[in-house]
């Protein structure tokens, strides 16, 4: 692993509830090659310096979300983040921002899974079908109107990143309010009056301010700003026309 | 530090990290303050012409002071300070524009960012000619 001879300086972010008061940093000096991600290095840390640091990952490749981690500040996916970039500089790795740290790297996520269960993330059919009545049919256009929403990993970089989030943990948050967009957006569900009272309560969409940072450090591309921000428009739409639309008719009209 | 950050819930210690400071710590949070920021120098921008039509309003020598003033020198380095805010925040406005629209479709393509953002500055910039244009040819 270090037949090239290179080293790099890590500084980790630590913090073992069971022994710190607050956060200290620690140093190590990691033998790298330029192929080596930073989680490479976290792992080449617990495997021969120092068994006791804690951090999660799973896939290494930008898939499941795990490894997400300030790394000289930014929230990125540790896996998609190479040591080569700092090198000869010194990096520092923390736990992702505004989420409380459980132990060293390891992020208390437990508020997120709360909000992305309570979006429904799943679709909810307008009409039950049988077998026998065939698939839900889709156009390309149709698919392409929530097609880049459906990209989220959970990784939480967004919430890293949105300093709504971390002033008001109440905010719903980048993340959930661009699944949730997912599934409204989607011409096969009716959830959407259900999911509609939590895009207009005040922790909903209202509580963006349109800083835009979720959308620049989205490993996949959803650009959860932009969905929190159409359904600023959609959320005044149901609103002002609820005054308009008859009752009854509301579950058809709200496309 | 006034208060632990660290309280134990349910056999765990989670430790907060603080907020101090937070719009310093990354140059987006910087341009994203500044861009609020300079919100206020369009509302400062538009009191001054609120006063300037009100002075109209009142008469010839009201609206001769108005002019008078915004003839000083001070009031001409404050007029620039407020164009400079104003183009910056045309600018960042624009930029984050594309952000708060639903996908646009033109003849089946997706319409890109960039060209949401370049269509919003050309039209800002053909407002602002259109309107001293029409200032020079109504000249008296």
């Amino acid at each position: 692993m270090a037949e090239a001879g290179k080293t790099i300086e890590i500084e980790v972010l630590r913090y073992r509830p069971e022994q710190d008061a607050a956060p200290v940093t620690q140093s190590y000096r990691v033998p790298f090659t330029d192929d080596m991600s930073v989680l490479q290095g976290l792992q080449y840390i617990k495997d021969h310096l120092d068994g006791t640091l804690s951090f999660r990952w799973s896939c290494r490749m930008a898939i499941c979300g795990s490894c997400g981690m300030m790394i000289d500040g930014r929230p990125k996916l540790s896996c998609k983040t190479f040591l080569r970039e700092f090198h000869p500089g010194k990096l520092r790795i923390e736990a992702l921002a505004h989420f409380p740290i459980e132990r060293d790297l390891v992020a208390g996520v437990d508020d997120f899974l709360v909000k992305l269960e309570s979006i429904k993330p799943y679709l909810i059919p307008k009409e039950p079908r049988r077998l026998d009545e065939g698939e839900y049919l889709q156009t390309p256009h149709e698919l392409e109107r929530y097609e880049q929403f459906s990209s989220c990993i959970n990784c939480m970089l967004c919430y890293a990143a949105c300093p709504q989030y971390g002033l008001d943990s109440k905010f719903t948050g980048p993340g959930v309010l661009a699944l949730l967009h997912r599934y409204n957006a989607d011409s096969r569900d009716g959830g959407r009056d259900e999911r509609m009272q939590l895009v207009n309560a005040e922790e909903g969409v209202w509580s963006c301010t349109a800083v835009g940072y979720c959308s620049e450090v989205c490993p996949k591309a959803v650009d959860p700003a932009n969905a929190v921000n159409q359904n600023k428009v959609n959320s005044a739409k149901d609103y002002f026309l609820r005054f308009l639309r008859p009752r009854g008719a509301r579950n058809g009209a709200s496309k | 530090m006034s208060q632990p950050r660290n309280e134990v819930v349910g056999g765990r210690r989670p430790y907060r990290r603080s907020m101090t400071g937070w719009w310093r710590r990354d140059p987006f949070f910087v341009r994203y303050m500044i861009r609020e920021a300079t919100a206020l120098v369009v509302a400062a921008y538009s009191i001054v012409l609120l006063a300037g039509v009100l002075s109209l309003a009142q008469g010839e020598a009201a609206w001769n002071a108005w002019l008078a003033a915004m003839r000083s020198p001070i009031s001409i380095a404050l007029n620039l300070l407020m164009l400079v805010g104003m183009i910056y925040h045309s600018y960042s406005w624009f930029e984050i524009m594309p952000k708060t629209m639903p996908a646009m479709f033109v003849g089946g393509k997706r319409v890109t960012a960039a060209t949401i953002t370049m269509f919003g500055l050309v039209a800002a910039v053909a407002a602002a000619l259109a309107l001293f244009a029409a200032a020079w040819v109504l000249r008296p």
